[in-house]
């Protein structure tokens, strides 16, 4: 899949925007709408135009089905491990005050673990799928 | 303003619908249901659910866009006309569509305060998120908070869509087995 110049170019200072934007909503999130699950599909949207403009090989060379295959199941992991650290601890599943020694510091903390589970599983997943697509019609 | 705003993005949104129905190329209805997703996304702007915009347009008008055209490199990109009679399958669903709207008839009037899903624990949610987190977007202390066994359900609900994806399309291939 080769495309014109302009598609390239643009795309090449399009695409650093969408991740920034991504991270913003996803850091951002206690203060404004958004949060792993948008962040994650915004990511991967990004890296599906990256494949769409500059070819398939060329995202993979970067980002190969293996490890999206193994990163989808590893946020999922992540966010209930930070559940079971809570249950270690003699908390209640996914009790965030085990984290930090103030509340409020342990559900900083406690929220943006498992949002980063969210975004990597939504984006690996998005890509995933993606990438089972395009295998399909090659 | 936000009548006039709601009553176009409508007005477009029946349009392309109607659009999507009366075309018959495959590619021409992918895109009208990128369309379609972007003004769902704009109206969804319109009525502050920011972050149901931002997945709306990212999954329905960019990545989900994407697939099907994925897809239809596949197969014929001419929709068939339909062999058999449409009656019966036209009156069932005219029948749930007149069950539906006669049902939404007992719901509270759009967007009232008083309505009984704002009574029950939304109000805990809304005093409780600065106090006990210091995070004012509520709707990230309930998913992330109030509701995290809920958010880590519907991870794996996305996780389980995509090993469900990766098994139908992969499999065949990567194991050396039988090729279609």
């Amino acid at each position: 899949m080769k495309f014109e110049a302009i598609f390239r170019v643009v795309a090449k200072i399009l695409i650093p925007l969408i991740v920034l934007f991504a991270f913003y909503v996803h850091f951002h999130g206690d203060f404004s709408p958004g949060g792993g699950f948008q962040a994650g599909v915004m990511i991967a949207a990004a890296a599906i135009l990256y494949a769409v403009v500059f070819g398939v090989d060329e995202a993979q060379s970067i980002l190969s089905q293996r490890a999206v295959a193994f990163l989808a199941p590893f946020g999922v992991l992540l966010y209930a491990a930070v559940g079971l650290c809570a249950l270690l601890s003699g908390k209640n599943f996914l009790d965030y005050t085990v984290l930090a020694h103030h509340s409020k510091h342990a559900h900083h903390i406690g929220i943006l673990l498992i949002e980063i589970g969210v975004i990597i599983t939504v984006s690996c997943t998005m890509i995933a799928i993606f990438y089972a697509f395009v295998d399909r019609s090659r | 303003m936000e009548l006039y705003l709601n009553a176009a993005l409508l007005t477009l949104l029946s349009l392309v619908t109607i659009a999507i129905i009366r075309e018959r190329n495959l590619f021409g209805s992918i895109i009208l249901f990128s369309v379609y997703s972007f003004i769902m996304a704009s109206l969804m702007i319109v009525l502050d659910a920011v972050d149901v915009a931002l997945t709306e347009a990212a999954v329905g008008s960019g990545i989900s866009t994407v697939v099907l055209l994925g897809t239809l490199h596949l197969i014929k990109a001419k929709e068939e006309l339909p062999t058999k009679s449409t009656v019966l399958p036209l009156t069932v669903v005219a029948v749930t569509g007149l069950l539906l709207v006669w049902g939404t008839c007992d719901l509270p009037v759009f967007g009232v305060s008083d309505a009984p899903i704002h009574k029950h624990v939304t109000p805990y949610y809304l005093e409780q998120s600065i106090p006990l987190m210091g995070i004012p977007n509520v709707v990230t202390t309930v998913l992330g908070n109030f509701r995290s066994f809920d958010t880590l359900g519907e991870t794996t609900v996305v996780l389980t869509a995509g090993v469900g994806i990766m098994l139908l399309l992969r499999s065949r291939n990567t194991k050396g087995g039988d090729q279609i």
